[in-house]
This record gives structure tokens, C-alpha cells and sequence, in this order.
């Protein structure tokens, strides 16, 4: 689920309010989204793949939520790794992070293959 | 967050053809009527963009070309166990084929190493948002966050729009339109399965309440593995896995048809660990730029399926790759009720799939073309129709409650959890059998009766709809499957194993307070025997 807004990468542009399908996240007065009912997140990292800031952070643990200390995820390189390994944004023309996804036909024949 | 909803705060506007949900099926629908000079508005309950389950995944096509698609079709004949058509898929196949292309300026399709085009695969997330953009560039009026609370119906009896609410700006809003495609998604009853949760049955409890049909609703019942604790349901690299119980004992689940099976009986035993150590090295450094999403749980919960194993569960599917929805008929899925089409999982998928889930890629598939064609359908009836001006009627149940007294005040969450409690649960589903299944019906009214007997807080009225709608679609998935008295597909029931010829048919369900169902038998005998049912 959401766990984390970084109010100091946050640029307040309200994106992640917009996309978030299940309307998890709202304005806050101070211009920094709130995670408003938290249970409704649906754990889909939409709102990671939207910030351009990468300043939010949503746990894996789609079941409860997670008490996470904000300075080690930020020291992880964890902040922002969906948005890069997709290709958005600035890293649109880096060769690192094309979009492979055709290669999923060859990788299932491969598993099939190796059994 | 929730705004108020108010009926004194009114969007009121006016269309020719109205597209209730916007994911795959939903955009590709708006397009289509669009394409024949429609006015179009789109709502979504979420963000058209990213809602649904399309959005969240990396779906691939059925994408043949046309000189492979004669042994494709036979190839899905034979798991379709009599309920699909070869008309039916040959024009999806088509339809695809001819689509995906056209859709370049908005998708960058890469290239493989051969500089071949990839157009049969494409990432979920970049095709909705190259889908929404498609959308808008098409004069279409999107809605976002504007969930449909209810259907309209005019003096003649035609659907003529819906009304729901503004759940971010506040009040609600009113459209009228000469027709109303409802792509609202399949129901996985709130599982964790990735970008399901607004997929909750809203289309088609909207749709029955203006008397429409439903189908295929027994063929509901797929189930797809992900880490335990997790929404990750992308199972590509599962097809490497080795599988081990609590003691580390290897277990007898491997890859092919009955991997589900497998897996869910070693789960009712106890809990199931996987490992992917068999993946191979490079395959492993490409995969963030394959499936980018793929990796998010282990690396943040610092796993390395490589080496380490890790519990993993079987997420419910419903009729999201299941195949049951509204019933659909002609060239234009137009559902049992004038003025309301149906398209993407909001509509039953057996012409394609018959009584197994076509998987993935028949699903997108369906959804580009059914979406299509219900689009198409619903712009030219708009155009034949004389737009009504007069009085428009809200067929939502919550209108005529069982009683007037002073009601219970009914909590969502409870109800939901006694729903999940008979939908979810491997052997109350996956293995089914009649006697359970009456048992599961039993619960299921129970909650039906506490809903209609109820009154929900006003605070969330979109939850209260959903609540409601999942109710109701248990009852029909349930039914259906207590009434096929047979093995067939992806129905699978111990009491009553293999084919009975009395079921080659299609079983038609609906009604709300009183839910009926129906057996409709096949036009035609089939010309070629059936093959044997796959035991489960």
C-alpha cells in the first residue's frame, strides 16, 4: 500500500491525485498530497509510475500496512525505480531502459523448453 | 479522498453515446463511436488511464496472422467445449489485427533484434495512457473519477443515460444519450489480483437492473499465482518455478494445464514456497525492462527469488479472466435491453472462449474488438433514435427498497469479507460440487436479504454500489454454476464429473430480488465430437 510522501521532493503538482484509480490521495492544504483512506490502495504503483518527482513510495504488502523508517527507503535507490525501468520521463532515450516486453513469448518458450 | 455527493451540485450534459468505464475495452469502444461522428463522453470511477486491470499489466494479443488463424480457431475450439463460435473469432482475430497499428502515434511499438515490429505485446500502463490520448484526440469528453451509480431509462423503455457522482469535485452528474456502452470491467471480489479493485461488478448490476441478461457467469472461477502478500500477479516468470512445502520438501507442481490445480491443492494443505533459481542469468537483467513492475516486491522486501524462497498464493480472478458477463448478441454486442451494449470483460466472452478462459491474450483481444463493435453498434442506434426529452427514470434498486421503515445501518466491510468468504476460497470454488455450492448460495442470500433490508451511510455511495453489485454477481456466478449439472471447461465439479449432452448450452442467469436462471441450447449439434473434459 502507499506508504510514503516525501514533502520535500513533492512539487505539489497533484498528479498522483488524479491517477490514482482507487482515489486513495488528496490535496493537502499545505500543497502536498495526503494519503487519505489508505485500505482502498490497491498496491498497483500507479501513482510511482506518475510522479516525476519520485516522491512517493508504496510498499508491496497489499495486505496491511507497514511501519517504514522514510530516510532508509530514500537511502535505498528504491524511490523512482519503476518510473526508470520504464523508460518515462527522462529516461525515455535510455538504451538501458527500453521497452523489452516483446521478449515475453521467448522467455516463456524458453521455460517450456528447458522442463 | 471523497467529496460529498449531492443532487443539488448537477453536471448535467448530453451525448450521443455514453462509455461507462475506461480501460482497454472502454477507450477502444469511445474511439470506435467517435470514428462514425459520434458525440462521445467517457466516465470513469478512477482515472482513465490507469484504471482496470489492463492498465496495471503487460497484456499481449491473440495476434495471428491470417494465414495461421484457421489452426488457431481449432485450436480454441477444442478447449471451448462447444460454447464458442468460429465466426466469432475470426472477426476478433481480425479486428485485432487490423487495429493495433493504426494505434502507432500513440504506443511506440519496438522493434526486435531483427528490426521486426512487435505489435502482438504491449505494456499496459503506456497503452492506457497512449489510449487516453487517442480518446481526447478524438473529441471525446472524458470524465475521470466519475463513477455510474445508476442507468436511465426513458418513457419507451430505452436506456437513455446514467447518473452517478463526482467523487473528487463533488455533486453528482446526469447524462442523457441516445445509447450507453457499459465497459465497467469484470468482479474479482476485491482479491488482490493486480489492478482489480475497481473491477467490483457495477456494469453489471446497472445492467440487470434495467432487466438485462447475463452469461458463461458458471465460467468464473480462474485463479493466477503471485507472491504471497502481494498484488504482483504477473506469473511469466512462474514458469520457472520449483515449488516446496514448509519443510522444504519438493512438490509435484509443475507448468501445463493443471499447474493451477496443483498448486491449489498443495495450498489447502498448507502454505507453498516457491523458488526461481532456474531462471537463467541473463534473462534475470533484462526482466525490469520486460516486466517492469515484475521485481517491486522482492526488491523491496529485500527477497532474492533466486536463491531464497518465497510463500506465494493464488489470487481469485472472477469473470476478470474468467469468461461469464452480460450476454452480448449480433454484430454490435448489444445486451437483452435496447440502448445498452456491453463490451471487455463487462460482457460474456464465451463466442470467443466458450467454457475455458481464453487466457490474456484472447481477453485484450476481446476487449479491442468488442469494445469496437459495441462502439460502432451504439453510434449508429444513437444516430436512428430520436434523442428523448422528456422524463428519464433511475432504475437503481436503492430506489425501491423492501421496506420504508427505519432500515439497519449496514457496514460495506463486513459483507464484503461473508462475499469473499464464498467466492474466494480455492475449495469452495476452484473444486466445486453441488452440495457446497448450495451451502454457498445459502450464505450469499443471506447477504443479499441483509443488503435489501439495510440502509448503507451516505458518505461513500459508490462503495455502497459496489457492495451491492458484488452480492448480486456471486449469486449469479453461483447459480449458474449450481444449475450446470456437468464438468465442462473450466467448471469443474467432483460430484458431477465429465460432459453431460443436456448442458450443451449456454446458461443464462439475471434478476435481483428473485434471480432466475435460464438453459438456452445450442442452434446447431456440433459436427465434430467433443473432446474429453480435462479431469481436474
Amino acid at each position: 500500500m502507499i506508504e510514503l510522501i516525501y514533502s520535500d521532493l513533492c512539487n505539489g503538482c497533484n498528479q498522483c491525485v488524479t491517477v490514482c484509480p482507487t482515489n486513495v490521495l488528496s490535496a493537502g492544504t499545505d500543497g502536498v498530497p495526503v494519503i487519505g483512506e489508505q485500505s482502498a490502495c490497491q498496491t498497483c504503483f500507479m501513482c510511482e509510475l506518475y510522479c516525476a518527482q519520485d516522491a512517493l513510495y508504496v510498499d508491496p504488502d497489499c495486505e496491511q500496512p507497514r511501519q517504514l523508517n522514510p530516510r532508509l527507503i530514500r537511502n535505498s535507490g528504491l524511490l523512482g525505480q519503476y518510473r526508470r525501468d520504464s523508460g518515462w520521463d527522462e529516461w525515455a532515450n535510455d538504451p538501458r531502459h527500453a521497452n523489452e516486453h516483446w521478449r515475453m513469448d521467448g522467455i516463456f518458450a524458453l521455460a517450456r523448453a528447458g522442463k | 479522498m471523497n467529496a460529498s455527493y449531492s443532487r443539488t451540485l448537477r453536471l448535467d450534459l448530453r451525448a450521443d453515446v455514453l462509455i461507462i468505464g475506461g480501460g482497454l475495452a472502454g477507450t477502444w469502444a469511445a474511439v470506435a463511436a467517435a470514428r462514425e461522428g459520434s458525440r462521445v463522453i467517457l466516465v470513469d470511477k478512477g482515472y482513465c488511464g490507469t484504471s482496470g486491470v489492463t492498465a496495471t499489466a503487460g497484456p499481449g494479443h491473440w495476434w495471428v496472422a491470417p494465414e495461421g488463424r484457421e489452426a488457431a480457431i481449432d485450436k480454441r475450439l477444442g478447449t471451448a467445449y462447444g460454447l464458442a463460435d468460429r465466426a466469432s473469432m475470426a472477426r476478433a482475430l481480425d479486428t485485432t489485427w487490423r487495429s493495433l497499428p493504426g494505434i502507432s502515434d500513440y504506443y511506440s511499438f519496438p522493434r526486435d533484434e531483427q528490426g521486426v515490429v512487435q505489435y502482438r505485446g504491449l505494456r499496459g500502463p503506456e497503452y492506457l495512457r497512449g489510449m487516453r490520448r487517442l480518446v481526447l484526440d478524438s473529441g471525446v469528453t472524458i470524465l475521470d473519477h466519475c463513477p455510474a451509480l445508476e442507468l436511465l431509462r426513458d418513457d419507451q423503455g430505452a436506456i437513455s443515460g446514467a447518473r452517478g457522482w463526482r467523487r473528487q469535485a463533488g455533486g453528482d452528474w446526469q447524462i442523457r444519450a441516445g445509447a450507453v456502452v457499459i465497459a465497467s470491467g469484470g468482479c474479482a471480489f476485491l482479491s488482490h489480483l493486480l489492478g482489480s479493485h475497481s473491477n467490483t461488478g457495477d456494469g453489471y448490476l446497472m445492467a440487470a437492473e434495467a432487466g438485462a441478461e447475463l452469461s458463461g457467469m458458471e465460467f468464473s472461477n480462474y485463479y493466477g499465482i503471485a507472491a504471497a502478500g502481494t498484488s504482483m500477479s504477473r506469473s511469466m516468470v512462474y514458469t520457472f518455478g520449483d515449488y516446496f512445502d514448509a519443510a522444504d520438501r519438493p512438490l509435484p507442481i509443475s507448468q501445463g494445464p493443471g499447474f493451477t490445480d496443483d498448486l491449489a491443492r498443495a495450498l489447502l494443505q498448507g502454505p507453498v514456497y516457491c523458488r526461481l533459481n532456474r531462471v537463467p542469468q541473463d534473462i534475470r537483467a533484462r526482466l525490469p525492462s520486460v516486466q517492469p513492475n515484475l521485481m517491486l516486491p522482492f526488491d523491496r522486501h529485500g527477497i532474492d527469488p533466486y536463491r531464497q524462497r518465497f510463500a506465494v498464493t493464488l489470487h481469485a480472478e472472477g469473470t476478470i479472466r474468467g469468461v461469464g458477463g452480460l450476454r452480448v448478441m449480433g454484430d454490435a454486442c448489444q445486451t437483452s435491453v435496447p440502448g445498452l451494449f456491453a463490451a471487455g470483460d463487462a460482457a460474456s466472452r464465451e463466442a470467443i472462449a466458450g467454457a475455458t478462459s481464453g487466457g490474456g491474450a484472447q481477453n485484450s483481444a476481446w476487449a479491442l474488438s468488442s469494445g469496437q463493435w459495441a462502439g460502432t453498434g451504439a453510434a449508429r442506434l444513437a444516430r436512428q433514435r430520436a434523442q428523448s426529452q422528456g422524463r428519464l427514470y433511475g432504475l437503481s434498486l436503492a430506489n425501491k427498497p423492501y421496506s420504508t421503515n427505519p432500515r439497519p445501518r449496514l457496514d460495506s466491510a463486513a459483507l464484503i469479507r461473508q462475499i469473499q468468504a464464498e467466492v474466494h476460497p480455492l475449495d469452495k470454488n476452484l473444486f466445486r460440487n453441488g452440495a457446497q455450492l448450495e451451502r454457498s448460495l445459502q450464505a450469499l442470500d443471506s447477504v443479499w436479504d441483509a443488503v435489501r433490508h439495510g440502509t448503507f451511510s451516505d458518505d461513500n455511495p459508490l462503495r455502497a454500489r459496489e457492495t451491492v453489485a458484488m452480492a448480486a454477481t456471486a449469486r449469479w456466478c453461483y447459480r449458474a454454476a449450481e444449475q450446470r449439472r456437468e464438468s465442462r471447461g473450466m467448471h469443474q465439479r467432483s460430484d458431477l464429473p465429465g460432459h453431460d449432452p443436456h448442458f450443451e448450452a449456454h446458461l443464462r442467469v439475471g434478476g435481483l430480488d428473485q434471480p432466475w436462471s435460464r438453459r438456452d441450447p445450442l442452434p446447431q449439434p456440433s459436427l465434430k465430437p467433443l473432446p474429453e473434459s480435462v479431469p481436474s
